[in-house]
């Protein structure tokens, strides 16, 4: 039986904050995020079912300043785990193992996922549409 | 070259073929979640910046044949991979009895979320 008290691997606090653990991290936070999303999305879909009345009530919710944030946070969380998530493909087929790759790849999402967001939320407040 | 004895493989003893099965699932279920992913942040932001997001105009784009396949390809593949995703998360920090219960919870909250958001879509698409 191990000891239940030993010491959970990894010690975050010893590591110096680097672009690769931070993009790991986000990677898992954002799947995270987006498995809350996907409820929501479903909550939209069922409201849409449901009529008139809950579709509105929902739909204010969301057009709320705190909405729109909440609504914004989702769109970057969903192309921020695209983008790294095809990062990480690209690993699984063996490619981008060097260490100038890893940070080069890193900026890449990051740059692309903000991108996206912007473009998407751009579209979304009828500036592009 | 085969390291397994003989008598190892007539006892069935050894690996039984499933050990990658879970990171194949969430790496295909990845691939096929690029295009998916894509469609729904464009047509939703579409929808939303031509103002047709109200009730009206939320249903009749539910009910477009194409955007209802869309709709259930994704809640279907999205709800997949996020219970794999979400299942390597529990595992990795949650421990005992709590471990096992969450997730079998977390694997029902999925499906039931997948059921829930493709009835809706059907029902909309298939009008009632």
């Amino acid at each position: 039986m191990p000891d239940a008290n030993r010491p959970l691997s990894p010690h975050l606090q010893i590591y110096r904050w680097q672009i690769t653990m931070i993009l790991s991290i986000v990677h898992r936070t954002s799947g995270v995020a987006l498995s809350v999303g996907l409820l929501l999305l479903v909550l939209w879909l069922i409201t849409a079912a449901t009529g008139p009345e809950s579709y509105t009530r929902l739909r204010e919710l969301l057009a709320s300043p705190l909405g729109v944030v909440v609504l914004a946070g989702f769109i970057f969380a969903l192309s921020f785990h695209l983008c790294n998530g095809i990062r990480h493909l690209f690993w699984d087929i063996g490619k981008g193992f060097e260490i100038p790759q890893y940070h080069a790849s890193g900026w890449a999402v990051i740059i692309v996922s903000l991108l996206l967001t912007a473009t998407v939320l751009a579209i979304g407040s009828g500036v592009l549409a | 070259m085969s390291r397994r004895t003989s008598l190892g493989a007539a006892l069935g003893l050894g690996s039984a073929k499933e050990g990658a099965s879970h990171w194949w699932a969430e790496r295909i279920s990845a691939v096929a979640l690029i295009p998916l992913g894509l469609w729904l942040l464009f047509s939703m932001a579409i929808l939303v910046g031509s103002n047709n997001a109200d009730f009206l105009g939320a249903v009749d784009w539910i009910a477009v044949p194409f955007n209802a396949v869309m709709l259930i390809l994704f809640i279907a593949t999205v709800s997949y991979h996020s219970a794999l995703g979400v299942q390597v998360v529990i595992e990795d920090y949650v421990q005992g009895s709590l471990k096992v219960v969450s997730l079998v919870l977390q694997k029902f909250a999925h499906v039931a979320a997948a059921a829930a958001g493709i009835f809706s879509v059907l029902k909309i698409a298939l009008g009632s």
